[in-house]
């Protein structure tokens, strides 16, 4: 029992420094909340969707901005519009406010600041990917030893 | 308040048709739903919305359909048909206006929650969107089934989040005009978790009785 007590302690620290560090805000507890019995495993079925369209999204938008007869900008927004939906839609605040800095020199049509941009968005996306598995592998292992996840608010 | 639990347990349940280009999303709201005891269909298009409908857009008449649609949840920013478009189709087709539509946007934006609701969209929900927004939405649904053959349209959209202010909701049923007039601006929301920003995506209108 001391066992699966100590993975609770280290979950309950670990999600609760993804909040403190920005990395997941007030959206992702409300996922957490709607976990259940029936789909213990909802938040992070979410998070792989949200990973392949993240992993999608940002390699069009690489993709669009190496075209060397021109950048097409209107694109680069859509991409920006759909991660910021989804990211936001998920609770990864970073990369959601990632997007919002990348919309304002995509709306510039500036392609020198939306590469620094991409780059600051994919190293926002494997900051949060990398996290979220180290949380979910937490989960996992709380499971397996016989307990259940806590709640954190 | 579990009105939209308590009602439903004793009748069939209201199946909503979710409509979101994203997948992300139309995981969320299909969680939202089912955990508000609600049937789920979800489709990633207005064009698949109104297949799945039975509207056939060619012919201009009904297809088959296998199951009755009691609300529609549309994204508004979707390749395509917007959630605007979808919107307006469905409110000019004699066999689906009825079905109340409710129009989610990730972008507050005065002049599209306008439109939206001018053209009989029944609630703007700015995303992302909450349980608390989904439990609303029932409610105004179970409340608006109970008094269908009136005229009525609901309009108060000030619903405060925090449950302790229920009695904020009692001023839900007098009638109002049809076309709405220039936006009021809403009280001071007294729910912990409300923004001025969050009061204005539902306190559109506001019925002074």
């Amino acid at each position: 029992m001391d066992f699966v007590n100590q993975l609770q302690r280290k979950f309950i620290d670990y999600s609760s420094s993804l909040h403190r560090e920005g990395i997941v805000d007030d959206q992702f507890t409300q996922l957490r909340k709607l976990e259940d019995e029936n789909s213990p495993h909802f938040v992070m079925e979410v998070a792989s969707l949200f990973f392949e369209d993240c992993e999608k999204l940002i390699n069009n938008m690489a993709i669009a901005l190496e075209q060397k007869q021109g950048v097409d900008f209107k694109q680069i927004d859509e991409c920006i519009h759909q991660l910021k939906g989804s990211s936001s839609s998920i609770g990864a605040m970073r990369v959601k406010n990632a997007c919002i800095a990348f919309r304002s020199f995509s709306d510039a049509q500036n392609r020198e600041g939306c590469l620094r941009c991409l780059q600051q968005l994919s190293h926002e996306y494997s900051l949060l990917k990398n996290k979220l598995q180290t949380l979910f592998l937490l989960e996992q292992q709380i499971v397996a030893a016989g307990g259940s996840i806590p709640r954190v608010h | 308040m579990e009105v939209a639990g308590e009602v439903l347990a004793s009748e069939s349940q209201l199946h909503v048709l979710a409509v979101d280009d994203s997948h992300v999303d139309r995981k969320v709201i299909e969680k939202l739903l089912k955990i508000s005891s609600c049937k789920v269909t979800t489709v990633e298009s207005g064009a698949r919305a109104l297949q799945f409908l039975g509207l056939d857009e060619e012919k201009g008449s009904l297809g088959f359909n296998g199951l009755k649609v009691n609300l529609i949840m549309t994204d508004y920013s979707m390749p395509g048909m917007t959630g605007y478009e979808l919107l307006k189709k469905i409110k000019r087709s004699s066999a689906f206006r009825e079905i109340p539509v409710v129009i989610m946007s990730s972008e507050n934006i005065l002049t599209r929650i306008d439109s939206c609701l001018e053209e009989g969209a029944e609630e703007f929900l700015v995303k992302p969107v909450k349980l608390s927004d989904v439990k609303r939405v029932m409610n105004d649904c179970i409340m608006r089934g109970e008094t269908e053959g009136n005229n009525r349209r609901r309009v108060d959209k000030r619903k405060f989040e925090d449950d302790n202010h229920a009695s904020s909701s009692s001023s839900s049923s007098s009638s109002i005009p049809s076309s709405p007039s220039s936006p009021l601006p809403s009280s001071p929301s007294t729910a912990a978790t409300s923004s001025p920003l969050h009061s204005l995506k539902r306190a559109k209108l506001r019925d002074d009785n």
